[in-house]
């Protein structure tokens, strides 16, 4: 089962610390939303170093969906 | 390392490097940049403290508020957040003042410190880890000041808005009030009456207001970030910066190894250690160091605003009550009250979680 982060207008590192934390819980597919361009960055760079694969898509101006997986 | 790590490496490089010539045009020592140093010059600039030796509006400031503001705008990221907890936030900045006065530097000038020989630094360093890591914990049990909201775009340019009225002030210099002086004092001692020309210190402040945006440079993220994930990109432009300003120092003949004698510092180790420990712990819970407050304040994130003016009332407040050190050391007012501010600050930590 998917997983969702809604991390929208959370302060540094939140965003980081909550995709982390669905991460540990063994999540293999985690939705995360943002709201700007620092946690989008962070976010990817987490789920990367951890062997996933990340896809971004921009929901609205300055929203983003960031969709990580399990990589093979 | 990626293109982005050598980004942030090459700002950080330039930042030192600038730091140290800054300094070599009329700085005063190991305080090319300062935000807590040149937020209290200008608050004693605009009357609101009387220490006469630490006044002058300090255009790196406004600079670096208004360099973010463009790069934000260039990159499409200028947007108007706020209201997460947004009075928390500016006494976090008011503590974040006061902490980085008593050790007499915010993180920024501890690595300037560092890297012109200044071994008292490393205890502010040690005590900023520790501080950082006191922050990361609280993280972890869910400590959270709420969700910022989308606002209005008005909110959004106020720091900009501020930041053009200083550079104003600071190149007219208006004198409304002949004999007692004022609105704007300017030193004629001290380190406030120590400035490179005002162009220069207003082009470097938006060349590294500008970078630091588009790096997203923090000095308290870089040690959070590997204390939580072992992420080491913001640490890579805190490495940067270290050797950026020892190497320029070294050559510019700055570079002085020690304890004793040095610029605008004091001795007194256990306070050096805890007012940055004060800094580190109050940068975690705001989300950012000195620095990075005021580049987010350009950007549109009014709660860093708060953040930025809680440091200037901060300011004003530490030495009026005197609780800022000098080079002599530290005050009984401003041990008392750092430690005020450890326990307020945890307080605030650990009251301010998640249901």
């Amino acid at each position: 089962m998917k997983k969702l982060v809604d991390a929208r207008g959370l302060s540094c590192p939140l965003p980081v610390l909550k995709t982390k934390e669905a991460i540990e819980k063994g999540g293999e597919e985690i939705e995360v939303l943002v709201d700007n361009n620092t946690a989008l960055e962070n976010v990817t760079r987490l789920a990367q170093s951890r062997g996933f694969k990340v896809t971004t898509n921009k929901n609205t101006d300055g929203e983003w969906q960031i969709l990580i997986k399990r990589g093979e | 390392m990626d293109r982005r790590d050598w980004f942030v490496v090459g700002t950080g490089l330039l930042i030192g490097v600038l730091a140290a010539v800054l300094v070599k045009l009329g700085n005063p020592g190991n305080m090319g940049f300062c935000i807590a140093c040149f937020i209290r010059d200008i608050a004693g600039s605009l009357g609101l403290h009387r220490a006469a030796i630490v006044q002058y509006i300090r255009p790196e400031i406004p600079g670096l508020v208004l360099g973010a503001f463009i790069a934000a705008l260039v990159g499409r990221e200028f947007r108007s957040k706020g209201g997460s907890g947004s009075i928390i936030r500016f006494f976090l900045g008011i503590f974040m003042m006061i902490g980085a006065l008593v050790f007499l530097g915010c993180p920024l000038r501890m690595l300037l410190r560092l890297g012109g020989g200044d071994l008292n630094a490393l205890l502010g360093l040690a005590g900023f880890i520790v501080g950082i890591i006191a922050g990361v914990e609280l993280l972890k049990r869910g400590y959270n000041l709420g969700r910022a909201q989308t606002g209005s775009i008005v909110g959004a340019l106020v720091m900009p808005f501020i930041a053009v009225v200083l550079v104003l002030l600071a190149i007219y210099k208006p004198v409304f009030n002949a004999e007692a002086g004022g609105p704007i004092f300017v030193s004629a001692e001290g380190p406030g009456s120590l400035y490179a020309p005002l162009a220069i210190s207003l082009a470097v402040g938006l060349i590294v207001g500008f970078l630091a945006q588009r790096a997203r440079l923090c000095l308290s993220g870089g040690i959070r970030d590997f204390a939580l994930t072992k992420d080491t990109y913001l640490l890579k432009g805190y490495g940067a910066i270290f050797i950026g300003v020892l190497i320029t120092n070294l050559i510019l003949g700055y570079f002085n190894l020690g304890f004793a004698d040095q610029p605008v510092a004091h001795t007194d180790g256990i306070w050096n250690f805890l007012g940055m420990t004060l800094v580190g712990l109050a940068a975690i819970l705001a989300g950012g160091c000195p620095l990075r407050q005021l580049v987010m304040s350009g950007q549109g994130d009014t709660d860093a605003g708060m953040t930025v003016l809680g440091m200037l009332v901060g300011a004003a407040l530490a030495h009026n009550f005197m609780l800022a050190s000098s080079p002599a050391g530290p005050t009984l007012y401003g041990k008392i009250v750092v430690i005020l501010g450890l326990i307020i600050c945890a307080g605030i930590g650990w009251y301010c979680r998640e249901a």
